[in-house]
């Protein structure tokens, strides 16, 4: 018998687990998934709760339910990996576990700790993350009995998850207070390390005009280097100081301690990874998915569901002695709600940055980059669709390599 | 492309200013861009450029939180050695793309 080992069963170890006890003989391959946590989060349905849109039940479900028939569920803290051996070392457990073939899928995790004074007095008082469960569901108490004041939303570093969820953040605040009737009194400002509200610039100019459209205020350039929690204020490096009533920070995102354990990661442990194969650099039998990779895309579901399909086609010829000729292309897909009634979408990939036009889908046309009811929808739909299909490793509706179908291109890169 | 002229050099840049060709670079030319953001590079100067120029021709991140590891300046000093926005302005001066941020 041969050994497939998955680190790691959020998302995308989940999926890949699902998807490969499908193709691989169960006579000849254990297929072997480990994980500390019990509950799969939907990560996505996070961003809702504070505005009690969603709750907890929304977003919590047994990892269990999810780990198809045939592969183990091993619930320990992972100790390291040992690549030199192909050997993997739990907490929990004597006994290592043997692979032929290993699949990082370890995921990030918020690291506030990076940041002096995040986690002062004022940690789940008047500060708050909503990249956890504990955090979104704090932050909603808070901002029940919030009557006016400054919000700022603060992003530490790059990579983060999720890149357009502060964003979406901000528009809900937008929505939420608006309905309050308070909207007048509270001050909403996002302070950001990039140069504009995103990274590229057409997405940026519908996003920024957006948020001056709803009188949210812009902060870029700006990297935190410590929170004063007595002053009720951030300081960047420069000195330069924002104060805040509530404080909702996008903390520090790193690869699990456990790939620092095993030497295998960069400056924030995530795994360097070849961007095509999706193989670990200098690791023939290594392959990363998800967001513990090192790859230059978003860190996103729908990007672990779309290099899924990758994996598998090179793990197989690998398997077969034939050469890997599947070649990720960095495809992403995101839905970004812009208010309890309205999103905008974007798709790009590696090399083209997202543009506006149509998305053709089996519902739709979706509205790429363009502020439409439909897409708000399709967000509320990508649950379903989450728990149903893309965990569970189907095929979604919707081709893996980004398709420059129905995109508007800009004239000069025509 | 454009060029322009630095140190007695022609060097060739990008719209916004940055080399495009990092071969090009040496430290007279260096110590012309740096005047143009008016700046006088002193050895902590040419010691962080240095390790960025190594940090990118190794092929690794650049990042505000990788001058930690340069062993040189903390990011505190960092911003008082290249004063507004230190990454892209340190990048320039070293002759290397200015870092792009995936999304
Ligand atoms: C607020 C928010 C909004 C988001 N919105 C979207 C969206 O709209 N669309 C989208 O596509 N994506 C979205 N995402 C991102 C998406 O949720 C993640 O990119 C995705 O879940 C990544 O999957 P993964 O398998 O790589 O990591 P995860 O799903 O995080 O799984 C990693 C797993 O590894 C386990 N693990 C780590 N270390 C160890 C160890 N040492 N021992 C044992 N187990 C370990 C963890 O317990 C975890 O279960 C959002 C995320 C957040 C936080």
């Amino acid at each position: 018998m041969k050994n497939i080992l998955i680190l790691g069963a959020g998302t995308a170890g989940t999926l890949m687990a699902n998807k490969l006890r499908k193709k691989l003989n169960r006579k000849e391959w254990n297929i072997t998934i480990v994980d500390e946590d019990k509950t799969h989060y939907y990560q996505p349905g996070f961003l809702f709760i504070p505005f009690g849109i969603y709750d907890e039940k929304d977003v919590i479900k047994p990892k269990s339910k999810f780990i198809p028939k045939g592969v183990d569920l091993i619930i320990s803290k992972i100790e390291k990996i040992i690549p030199t051996e192909n050997r993997v070392t739990l907490q929990d457990s004597k006994i290592d576990l043997k692979y032929d073939y290993l699949i990082i899928a370890t995921g990030t995790r918020i690291a506030p700790e990076e940041t002096p004074g995040l986690q002062g007095d004022l940690w789940y008082k008047d500060i708050f993350d909503f990249y956890t469960v504990e955090g979104a569901v704090a932050l909603g108490e808070r901002i029940k009995s919030f009557n006016g004041g400054r919000i700022i939303v603060n992003i530490t570093e790059l990579p983060f998850k999720c890149p357009v969820a502060p964003l979406e953040f901000v528009f809900l605040a937008d929505t939420y207070f608006k309905k309050r009737g308070i909207r007048d009194k509270v001050d909403i400002t996002l302070v950001t390390p990039l140069p504009g509200a995103f990274t590229k610039p057409i997405a940026t100019k519908m996003l920024s005009g957006l948020m001056v459209e709803k009188n949210i205020n812009l902060i870029t350039d700006y990297n935190i280097s410590e929170v004063d929690n007595a002053g009720k204020r951030i300081l960047d490096y420069a000195g330069k100081a924002v104060d805040f009533d509530i404080l909702v920070t996008v903390p520090t995102n790193k690869g699990a301690d456990m790939i620092e354990r095993s030497g295998m990661g960069d400056d924030l442990n995530f795994v360097p990874t070849d961007k095509h194969t999706l193989q670990a650099i200098g690791y023939e039998n290594i392959f990363v998915l998800g967001d513990a990779a090192n790859l230059p895309t978003s860190k996103a579901g729908s990007v672990a569901h779309f290099a899924g399909d990758f994996l598998e086609a090179n793990l197989l010829s690998l398997i077969n002695g034939t050469p890997m000729t599947a070649k990720f292309d960095g495809h992403a897909n995101c839905y970004i709600v812009t208010s309890d009634k309205k999103g905008t979408l974007i798709d790009f990939n590696y090399d083209t940055e997202p543009l506006p036009g149509r998305y053709p889908y089996f519902i739709g046309p979706f509205g790429l980059l363009k502020n439409t009811r439909l897409n708000y929808f399709g967000k509320l739909f990508f649950k379903w669709m989450y728990w149903n299909l893309l965990i569970k490793g189907h095929d979604l509706p919707v081709t893996s390599h980004m398709s420059m179908c129905c995109k508007e291109v800009p004239k000069e890169t025509k | 492309m454009a060029q322009k002229e630095f140190a007695g050099q022609l060097i060739d840049v990008n719209e916004e200013g940055y080399f495009t060709n990092p071969q090009q670079w040496n430290r007279e030319v260096a110590a012309a861009v740096a005047k143009e953001e008016g700046l006088d590079l002193t050895d902590n100067h040419y010691a962080i450029l240095e390790f960025l120029r190594n940090r990118y021709n190794s092929g690794e991140a650049l990042s505000i939180r990788s001058i930690n590891k340069s062993g040189i300046v903390d990011v505190k000093e960092f911003y008082s050695l290249f004063p507004g926005a230190p990454l892209k302005k340190s990048t320039k001066i070293a002759g290397i793309p200015k870092p792009s941020s995936c999304i």
